[in-house]
């Protein structure tokens, strides 16, 4: 075959890649067998520690001795409802932002306890664990109505094609053209947000979603988003909505 | 304030906003000095010319070829070796590669394959980096692999037959 009939072959076998839309399928159906195991077993599972750690913080008074979560949600979070637990991020139309779990917890203490953890602090995503456990097995549910919704859904998606650092890839490339896949040993996933917060084999420790993009970003020498910035929210948000209809399974195991 | 501190602060925010910080500081981000850019030439979808002119080692090639950190071709290509477990499946097989395509047909697929297929996920692993968007700040001004390393890498496929 000559070299331009392979780049021909080469070419056509990406878009074919490309045109085939795969089935929605959580982390879950990507991981190892045992880590499957794992994630099953309540036991076994390394991420209900922070589940553990989150409900005694939840309990806790806050540095500056006010309320605790508790003293408003249920000593165990029974008064949080699941189902408003698995539409975040939510989008607050009136003020115009996007606001995730983690920021919603952040902005509730600072009003109610007078005291905020910095972002992505163990602390903070021990709390969104446990916050986001008490939704387990309710399906995903972020709102994708209305035209200032539909308008940032938009731009999350751009973000989420476009090509970034030193690999030059995005996350569509892998999570979308290339999910299934092996990469050293590995099995890429679509990129699903379900099981998040969840436990990190690799660097054995938790990640939120916004931690997850983060190390992502790393991983392809990019100069990632800051954890607070408008983009980030962006892709938190299409990432999320691109995850409805699946069963929240946090504290997932992952790679 | 002293126009002294205000010029220093000055200094600082410029530093911070650029992120000359670490990119300037090789000893901080623990990477060697940046090297300048050799540009090269492309005919027929090959480079023919190595590199800078540079003469690829073979031994060191397969090291870098392997190492998570640097080439890393294993992680997406089967190559394959007895002593390397979990080849991704995401490229073709580098099996033969050497005795399959000329040298400057896997030179150019080494150091940019979008150059001609915008499409494809290979990196360039010497790809100009004023067309790498959004670097991480360390990385700024470099190339994934420097010319030498390039050419170890080629001279390592080149054996493979």
């Amino acid at each position: 075959m000559s070299i331009k009939a392979l780049m021909i072959s080469g070419l056509l076998s990406a878009s074919l890649a490309q045109a085939v839309m795969a089935e929605q399928l959580s982390g879950y159906a990507f991981i190892k067998d045992d880590t499957r195991a794992m994630q099953d077993d309540d036991f076994a599972n390394p991420g209900l520690i922070a589940v553990a750690t989150g409900a005694e913080l939840f309990k806790t008074a806050s540095r500056s001795g006010g309320k605790t979560c508790a003293d408003c949600h249920g000593e165990a979070g029974e008064k949080l409802v699941p189902q408003r637990i698995a539409t975040y991020p939510v989008y607050d139309s009136d003020n115009k932002r996007i606001i995730s779990l983690q920021s919603r917890i952040t902005a509730c203490r600072t009003r109610v306890a007078d005291d905020t953890l910095p972002v992505n602090h163990p602390d903070l995503i021990a709390l969104e664990t446990f916050v986001r456990n008490r939704a387990r097995d309710v399906p995903v549910n972020v709102n994708t109505e209305g035209t200032e919704i539909k308008a940032l859904l938009k731009r999350g998606e751009e973000l989420y094609n476009t090509r970034y650092g030193l690999i030059d890839m995005s996350c569509h490339i892998c999570h979308t053209v290339y999910a299934g896949q092996y990469v050293r040993g590995q099995k890429i996933s679509q990129g699903q947000t379900n099981g998040f917060p969840a436990y990190r084999l690799g660097p054995g420790e938790m990640a939120n979603l916004n931690l997850r993009i983060t190390q992502c970003m790393d991983l392809m020498r990019a100069e990632p988003f800051p954890s607070d910035s408008e983009e980030m929210k962006l892709l938190e948000y299409y990432l999320s909505a691109r995850s409805n209809g699946l069963p929240i399974e946090t504290p997932a195991v992952r790679y | 304030m002293h126009q002294a501190q205000i010029a220093i602060f000055a200094a600082l925010l410029s530093l911070e906003f650029t992120g000359l910080a670490t990119a300037a500081d090789p000893a901080a981000s623990g990477l060697p000095p940046i090297e300048p850019y050799c540009h090269w030439e492309q005919t027929d979808l090959m480079i023919v010319e190595p590199l800078c002119g540079l003469k690829g080692d073979a031994k060191r090639g397969r090291a870098i070829a392997t190492d998570g950190n640097r080439g890393n071709c294993v992680a997406c290509h089967n190559m394959p070796f007895g002593d390397v477990e979990g080849y991704g499946t995401i490229g073709p097989s580098l099996a033969g590669i050497g005795g399959r395509y000329p040298e400057g047909y896997i030179r150019l697929r080494v150091v940019d394959t979008k150059s001609f297929n915008p499409a494809s996920i290979m990196p360039g692993y010497y790809r100009d980096p004023g067309k790498i968007h959004r670097p991480a700040k360390i990385f700024k001004g470099r190339t994934f692999l420097t010319a030498q390393e390039v050419e170890d890498v080629i001279g390592f496929l080149m054996t493979m037959k």
